[in-house]
């Protein structure tokens, strides 16, 4: 079964190597179709070419600020997260101590929670009408709220730090963890303590995984879309939330797709260079045992790290439920009850918990397809000796370094038209989502049918296994748990998934992360009260297939 | 040199050292023998300063060390699995502990150690693309460049293979006592302990069972447990005990010591003619060739079983089957304390 072989491989396998190629159909419609589409009109809006649009980008004051801030605010986030969470990972790979899993768990939650909760979330913690504020107004008898984080840079750097911690706790983490520990052990029986260890072997040791966290963080915050728009205001945009702008409310398609290809070009550079790094975090070696802390200063270690992550990682979350269930005179559920109305005036076209069912429908349709077209381009990635898929593996990667609201953009331009008229398919929104999931689903199933050693299937087939029989008693038992890592993850990024569905949906098909951003953008408690409301639902459904992910994750699966 | 005082550890409550005292002298080999789980890598850890005592004391020239921190203890010390810096050269990593010491004359001591060990010319050479001999070799001169004090080896062979093993045992205490090093050498593998050791040091359950000369610790050892350890299983226990004399099953021997067992050491058993006065009578049970000499077993009536050689050049060796009889030298009739003694 194993493309790259010339050997083995007898004529009943032929058939799977053409149902591997749907994958490459797939990506070639859905997303290298779209994406040519963009550079058609921004190179050649008339049919030929004119750099108009794109000199207009380049030379414009306005649009290199707007690229400068991208740069500068992902480059802080990025620097804020590793400096938090290196400590943070030093805690987890060293020490043992009370609630290490429980603030493990926390950590991951917070990574598959979709950016409107949690933009919603800090908005209910340290908004204007947050629970820090109201306290600190009851408490001092204030006129107006003393915290006046919302729409600074402020506030959008402590969340893309609360996102992307957990990704750098778990890659630095987990690398660190299975470091040998003898390497440092050595290094202070040489005489190396305090800085000079971090300095000289710890750090040195770690750079594969800080360079490889650092490029993730910064691709994620680079394209960081709906924490900008949510808490920024006009005042800030990324290049991600300003083609969004241009495309929706400007109607300036031309710069709105010259600045998508600048993106493009610089997202697939640092994907590059990111699977590049990944492989090289693949080293095992005999891993650190976690134990108590010892002494004082080791407990104050531990104490300061955790005081930080229950802050940064609960805080939010509980301020959100709290938000959610209180009016103007204490508890109430009434926000909840009013999901199911449509009051006239409304900025909803459907009663918001409509979209609760929508969203359930799109991704599960979404899982289905994702699981479906990872599995295949998982299977086509285990060709171990073939060139072709060194060079496919960063292919798949690609719709994750594309931002989703250039892919929305594209869908809207490409796919509206013949010879692919989707624009009024229910499918459309699943397709989208489905190519932002594929990778997981890859990255979930790939390591699984790598780890299957090539006699096992050998000697199944000697045994007198068909091909098909091979796969269903060798293979699926052996892959299904990361097949349903993958599904779940494809659930979740689904549900929470909001960039591309923000262009692509209809207005009576609202999926929940667009009710919870339209309620949020209209004034009155009532929407505001709504919007912790749904976002306390998305957050519980997030939570639900987080915690199987973590189940199966335990037993080791996944690369990430 | 180094002494070691009543040091105690315990690990969730379970013991793992028991009041082990020890004393190295100046310029010995001392090696920590014992199955896994016997304390050894704990002690030498404990030395180190990588692990805390929880009672005792460790001593340098009388001094103790307690309170030094690991990194400025100035020692030595060898993982098994080599535990060298992937991110450096060959030549970074031997000079890593002479940088952290400040040291100004680099250069000259590493292409002395790389020269004490066999590795001059792989200065610039990656780590991971060494064999496993080769960073055998770097770790130790890595270890020998700050000129330690003491060399602590935690099975430094173990992740070689055996053939390998017997001949780089050789070499590193050739290399140790070159430059006249005070060392404390962890293993489990007794040949390795005999070919590095000055003195061996036999631990169990967390006590040293006994120290001395590899020889000595051999020939003369002093519990059931030393005896079992080195493959020495003639042990038959003592049934009745006269003024100087033991009655055992398989007759009576003359011992110095109120021993509840004995052991009949392999290197005392003769084969002998069945009319010999004293001699034992049995029947051999296995006969395995060595190359130059034959391991026989022979099985007396009460169903005790004794093991022994004889060189391969003997005319007459017995086959399975066959009677047999055997003398037994008196000095190796040797009295054995019961398992655990320290206890």
């Amino acid at each position: 079964m194993r493309w790259g072989r010339k050997n083995t491989g007898g004529s009943q396998t032929r058939p799977y190597r053409i149902l591997l190629l749907i994958p490459l159909i797939f990506l070639a419609l859905f997303f290298f179709y779209p994406l040519l589409t963009i550079f058609g009109i921004s190179l050649a809006p008339e049919g030929q070419l004119n750099l108009s649009a794109f000199a207009t980008v380049v030379m414009s004051d306005y649009y290199r600020e707007t690229l400068w801030f991208t740069v500068v605010q992902a480059v802080l986030s990025t620097v804020l997260t590793l400096v938090l969470a290196l400590p943070g990972a030093y805690v987890f790979a060293r020490y043992d101590f009370p609630g290490k899993s429980l603030l493990s768990s926390l950590s991951t939650l917070a990574f598959v929670l979709p950016t409107v909760v949690v933009a919603a979330a800090f908005s209910a913690l340290i908004g204007p009408r947050g629970v820090v504020n109201d306290a600190l107004t009851a408490i001092f008898r204030l006129e107006s709220p003393p915290i006046q984080l919302e729409r600074t840079l402020v506030i959008i750097l402590i969340v893309h730090v609360f996102y992307n911690y957990s990704v750098a706790l778990r890659i630095i983490g987990g690398f660190w963890a299975t470091q040998s520990l003898r390497m440092e052990e050595v290094a202070r029986v040489l005489g190396a303590s305090g800085w000079r260890l971090w300095w000289h072997i710890r750090l040195p040791i770690l750079r594969p995984a800080i360079l490889a966290a650092a490029v993730l963080v910064f691709i994620f915050t680079f394209t960081s879309f709906g924490v900008i728009l949510i808490l920024g205001g006009p005042r800030f945009a990324t290049l991600e939330v300003e083609i969004y702008r241009q495309a929706t409310s400007l109607f300036n398609l031309p710069v709105a797709a010259a600045l998508s290809l600048v993106q493009i070009i610089l997202m697939f550079a640092l994907m590059l260079i990111y699977t590049r790094l990944q492989r090289q975090t693949a080293t095992e070696l005999q891993g650190w045992v976690a134990r108590r802390p010892r002494n004082r200063r080791e407990w104050g270690f531990v104490i300061a790290n955790v005081i930080v992550m229950a802050i940064l990682l609960f805080a939010p979350l509980l301020a959100l439920v709290i938000r959610s269930l209180t009016g103007h005179d204490g508890l109430t559920t009434q926000f909840y009850q009013l999901l199911s109305s449509n009051p006239r005036g409304s900025v909803l076209f459907v009663p918001p918990v409509q979209a609760i069912g929508n969203s359930l429908i799109f991704a599960i349709v979404t899982t289905v397809m994702a699981v479906l077209l990872g599995t295949m381009a998982a299977y086509l990635l285990a060709q171990r000796q073939s060139r072709l898929s060194r060079w496919l593996d960063p292919v798949f990667m690609l719709p994750l370094a594309t931002s989703a609201v250039t892919l929305g953009f594209g869908y809207i331009i490409a796919l509206d038209e013949p010879p692919l008229n989707l624009r009024a398919s229910p499918l459309l929104i699943p397709i989208a989502h489905t190519l932002v999931a594929m990778p997981f689903v890859v990255r979930s199933v790939l390591p699984a049918l790598r780890a299957i050693a090539p006699g096992i299937q050998e000697s199944a087939s000697v045994l007198g296994a068909s091909g098909w029989q091979i796969w269903r008693l060798i293979d699926l038992p052996l892959i299904s748990r990361g097949l349903i890592v993958g599904a779940t993850f494809a659930f979740t990024v689904s549900m929470g998934e909001f960039g591309a569905s923000s262009f692509i949906a209809r207005p009576d098909t609202p999926t929940m992360p667009l009710v919870i951003y339209r309620l949020l953008g209209q004034p009155g408690a009532t929407n505001y009260g709504q919007a912790m409301a749904m976002s306390v639902l998305l957050m519980a459904v997030c939570a639900v297939s987080f915690v199987l992910i973590e189940r199966l994750r335990s037993a080791g699966i996944g690369e990430f | 040199m180094l002494t070691v005082q009543g040091v105690t550890r315990a690990f969730d409550g379970k013991p793992v050292l028991r009041s082990v005292d020890l004393e190295v002298e100046r310029g010995e080999i001392m090696c920590l023998l014992g199955p896994s789980g016997c304390g050894k890598t704990t002690l030498l850890r404990i030395i180190a300063g990588l692990e805390q005592a929880d009672s005792g004391n460790v001593l340098v020239d009388g001094q103790s060390i307690l309170n030094t921190p690991v990194h400025q203890r100035g020692f030595g010390f060898m993982f098994q699995d080599f535990a060298l810096f992937p991110h450096m050269d060959v030549e970074k990593n031997v000079a890593f502990g002479l940088k952290m010491r400040g040291e100004s004359q680099v250069q000259e001591r590493i292409n002395e150690v790389l020269e004490l060990v066999g590795m001059a010319g792989f200065e610039r050479r990656d780590v991971t693309r060494l064999s496993g001999g080769e960073r055998q070799r770097v770790a130790l001169a890595r270890s020998l460049a700050p000129n330690p004090c003491l060399l602590m080896l935690d099975e430094p062979l173990g992740s070689l293979d055996a053939t390998l093993r017997e001949r780089l045992a050789l070499d590193l205490r050739a290399i140790i006592k070159r430059v006249n090093l005070t060392a404390i050498y962890v293993t489990h593998d007794q040949e390795e302990a005999f070919a590095i050791a000055d003195r061996i040091a036999v631990m169990n359950a967390g006590v040293i069972e006994q120290i001395g000369a590899p020889e000595t610790i051999y020939s003369r050892p002093r519990s059931v447990f030393v005896a079992r350890f080195f493959g020495l299983n003639n042990i038959v226990p003592v049934v009745r005990r006269y003024a100087g004399q033991v009655e055992t099953a398989l007759g009576t021997f003359t011992v110095n010591d109120a021993a509840n067992t004995i052991l009949l050491h392999p290197l005392g058993i003769q084969l002998a003619d069945g009319d010999t006065p004293d001699a034992i009578l049995g029947q051999i049970t296995e006969r395995t060739f060595l190359g130059d000499a034959y391991r026989l077993e022979m099985r007396h009536h009460t169903g005790i079983k004794l093991t022994f050689r004889i060189s391969a050049r003997d005319s007459q060796i017995p086959v399975v089957g066959d009677s047999a009889a055997v003398m037994i030298a008196p000095e190796m009739i040797i009295p054995l304390a019961d398992e655990g003694v320290g206890n």
